[in-house]
């Protein structure tokens, strides 16, 4: 039984700290979150030129060779710098699909400048009526010949203002909430047909609305085999998934700490209101929430690395956790912050408001212990 | 980062499981199906019989009589004695007075304790609360006052659990009035309870049960070499003692199976009934309460693990209770949920060996359902109440 980091984990944190300590300050994220790409460029080639962008892929596709625990590592410490790179969309969803589905010439024409920072991707996973379920999928790809025409709507495609790859999950057969007759396609961010409307997130992010009116492509940007793309999209939604439950950890951890600091200094009432034991309490509430949900994170990383029958479990209950400890804490650091807690100009809000997405996004609480309310049923 | 079993573990898994099968007294575990309590003969004999396997101490020292298990042995026995539900080691003894006597005690205190604690040839309980003396346990008034070679203890400890079988009590008691801070001035002492003077009065709880007592002492006479420690020092000794009794306090295997046998039968139908399980509103509730579990599992296990290298088991076990102990009244809620009108009945005289399990109302033990709910209500509250344990967290953990 070990809990501890190995040493190459241990090296990628110590970079990741050090680089948001020295780096990434509060007021630079503010202003790339407003810029029109919504993050910073120069900050996304560092990631690259660091190995950052190589951790999840094999070192045959000239990655890290990284499993669950490490992307935890990554994302929890991206999490504490509320790091705003479109981590999320390249590595971990469009990378995902990539790395598990694609040929080796579109590896090498989109995972490898991809892993470089050179190519900036993203995987459409939802439409406009699909809330959670990833298969509910109406946008359809028709063959003609060796082209393929999709036509069809996406909705929050994270990145996709910027994005030169987009993946597209089309229905090739079947009806929507069906497993088998999904494809999947890489298009070009610029291809014919394809309307992009792009918008600022609550937390700060961007993504996009995205039209595809007969967008046609060619035979080998199919990605994986007709019909058969469930299983890629399915998995990367899962990586995504244990990623930004990693990262709401890091959040809250943040937000549990500024807290004490704050009530420790607010003086009212002529003594620091951390003396108050109504205040006490709840802090230590917040602490608990963060320990438990740090517990079974780590549970379910090693779960999902084991690739036991427990994976699919432990997504659903780390989801669930982070979802409802995530609003507490969440919620309550704005409130033990009083006022300044609701200020613009206060890092909290912006913290408290990426928790609040995460919550909304890959299922949340309920739709998680709704799926383990069945799961689990023996 | 990883937490599989090696092939020792899994060895080792093997023996306990077969000590429970086959060495473990059998009738025992007869009762504890059929909800029979055990009398006090029962619970001495099951301790002598770890004490004759050398597993009658986890937690103590190898040269002392303690078994040398890494964390993931503690661990995978806690885990198989919970699941063919086989009593808990009383705590006492074993996990609270004899690692204080190994830690402050002295050369002839160890020797003449340790081993009879390890046999179970004594029965401990322990004196700590009183009447006016809770939460706010240093403003306790029991006096030992100095008389000679020995000193004369005055006063009353309360919740006593199983003081009615008990041979000798561990009690914190003032030994100076004249003190700056209340902390200081309370020393920790040995009673031997077959003495004039110590009377044992039950408390019957909200279950019907005598479980607690009241325990009063008047003029006492205890002798000096039954002081542990310095005098004076019994309330530090005492702070450590409730760490040991955190850490134990999460009940994760006990949890673990209650929370499985509730789900096997919430998948049975009744007399041709829809079973339970198509219930999703219950359902969500198991689920959320199996994430709790985990989390609460794996919490204990990072604290396991930190123990093992070498670190004690810090303030931060304090979460282990609180969690620990929200758990089991969730799954004790929840239960009596599932028992509906059969949670209702309180017909004890049926949970005796003798009568007819057929004959029971409801089928079979959930008619306890209810009586587990009340009862345990106080698991929350012992061993330092939650509310406690939020201060100590505050004031340890988070510096505030």
């Amino acid at each position: 039984m070990d809990f501890s980091l190995n040493d190459v984990q241990l090296m990628l944190a110590d970079s990741i700290e050090k680089f948001i300590t020295n780096n990434y300050d509060f007021e630079a994220r503010q202003k790339s979150s407003g810029s029109t790409t919504g993050y910073s460029p120069d900050v996304w080639k560092t990631f690259a030129e660091l190995g950052w962008t190589a951790v999840p892929f094999s070192e045959d596709d000239g990655g890290f060779g990284g499993g669950p625990v490490d992307m935890m590592v990554v994302m929890e410490r991206f999490g504490r710098g509320l790091v705003i790179e479109p981590y999320l969309a390249n590595v971990v969803l469009a990378g995902g699909v990539l790395k598990r589905a694609a040929n080796n010439t579109q590896k090498s024409d989109w995972l490898a400048p991809l892993i470089a920072g050179e190519l900036q991707a993203t995987l459409a996973f939802v439409e406009p009526q699909s809330r959670y379920d990833i298969s509910n999928i109406v946008t359809t790809a028709r063959q003609d010949g060796d082209r393929w025409h999709i036509t069809g709507n996406k909705a929050y495609v994270l990145n996709g203002g910027t994005a030169d790859l987009l993946i597209i999950p089309a229905r090739t057969a079947g009806k929507p909430g069906e497993h088998n007759g999904v494809s999947l396609f890489g298009i070009a961010g610029d291809v014919a047909g394809l309307s992009i409307r792009d918008y600022e997130t609550v937390d700060g992010q961007r993504a996009a609305e995205v039209e595809l009116n007969d967008v046609i492509v060619s035979a080998d940007k199919l990605i994986g085999g007709v019909n058969n793309g469930y299983a890629a999209l399915q998995a990367a939604i899962a990586d995504a998934t244990l990623a930004v439950s990693a990262e709401a950890i890091g959040i809250m951890s943040v937000l549990t700490e500024k807290t004490i600091e704050y009530c420790k200094s607010r003086v009212q009432f002529g003594v620091p209101i951390s003396s108050f034991q109504a205040l006490q309490h709840r802090m230590v509430e917040m602490y608990t929430a963060c320990e438990q949900s740090r517990s079974l994170m780590m549970w379910a990383a090693m779960a999902i690395e084991s690739g036991g029958p427990e994976s699919e479990t432990a997504i659903h209950a780390l989801k669930y956790q982070v979802g409802k400890a995530g609003t507490r804490v969440g919620e309550e650091a704005v409130q033990l912050h009083g006022g300044m807690g609701v200020t613009w100009d206060l890092d909290v809000a912006h913290y408290f408001k990426r928790l609040t997405a995460i919550n909304l996004m890959f299922g949340n609480a309920d739709w998680h212990l709704d799926r383990l309310a069945t799961v689990t049923e023996t | 980062m990883n937490v599989t079993f090696s092939a020792g573990d899994l060895a080792f898994r093997e023996e306990v499981r077969q000590f429970f099968a086959t060495e473990f007294p059998g009738d025992i575990l007869e009762k504890q199906r059929k909800a029979v309590p055990l009398t006090r003969d029962d619970v001495v004999r099951w301790h002598k019989k770890m004490y004759e396997k050398g597993w009658a101490a986890p937690n103590w020292p190898q040269e002392l009589g303690g078994t040398g298990w890494s964390a993931v042995q503690k661990y995978i026995f806690a885990d198989e004695q919970a699941r063919v539900n086989a009593p808990p080691f009383l705590s006492f003894g074993v996990s609270m007075v004899g690692p204080i006597i190994y830690t402050y005690g002295s050369e002839a205190q160890k020797q003449r304790f340790l081993p009879e604690i390890l046999q179970f040839n004594q029965w401990w309980c322990q004196g700590y609360s009183e009447p006016g003396a809770g939460s706010d346990l240093a403003s306790l008034r029991t006096r030992a006052d100095l008389d000679g070679d020995h000193y004369r203890v005055n006063g009353t400890k309360t919740w006593t659990t199983l003081g009615q079988f008990a041979d000798w009590i561990f009690c914190l008691v003032r030994t100076n009035t004249d003190v700056s801070r209340r902390q200081e001035g309370i020393s920790f002492l040995l009673i031997d309870m077959k003495q004039p003077g110590v009377s044992v009065k039950p408390i019957v709880l909200l279950d019907g049960e005598h479980e607690v007592n009241e325990v009063h002492f008047e003029d006492v006479k205890v002798p000096l070499e039954n002081l542990v420690g310095e005098e004076g020092k019994g309330w530090t000794y005492g702070k450590v003692l409730l760490q040991h009794e955190r850490t134990g306090i999460a009940g994760v295997a006990g949890s673990k199976y209650r929370l499985a046998q509730l789900k096997a039968r919430a998948a049975q139908s009744i007399r041709g009934a829809l079973p339970l399980a198509n219930d999703q509103t219950f359902m969500r509730k198991i689920a959320a309460a199996e994430v709790e579990l985990k989390a609460l599992e794996y919490t204990e296990l990072r604290t396991l693990a930190s123990v093992a290298s070498g670190k004690a088991p810090g303030p931060e076990s304090s979460i282990l209770k609180i969690a620990g102990t929200e758990l089991r009244q969730t799954i004790d809620s929840l239960r009596m949920e599932a028992s509906a009108y059969y949670a209702l009945p309180y017909v004890r005289d049926q949970y005796t060996m003798d009568f007819p399990e057929d004959d029971r109302i409801g089928d079979g033990t959930e008619t306890h359902a209810a009586l587990t709910y009340f009862n345990d209500r106080k698991v929350s509250i012992f061993g330092g109440s939650n509310e406690i344990q939020k201060n100590i967290i505050a004031k340890h953990v988070l510096g505030l």
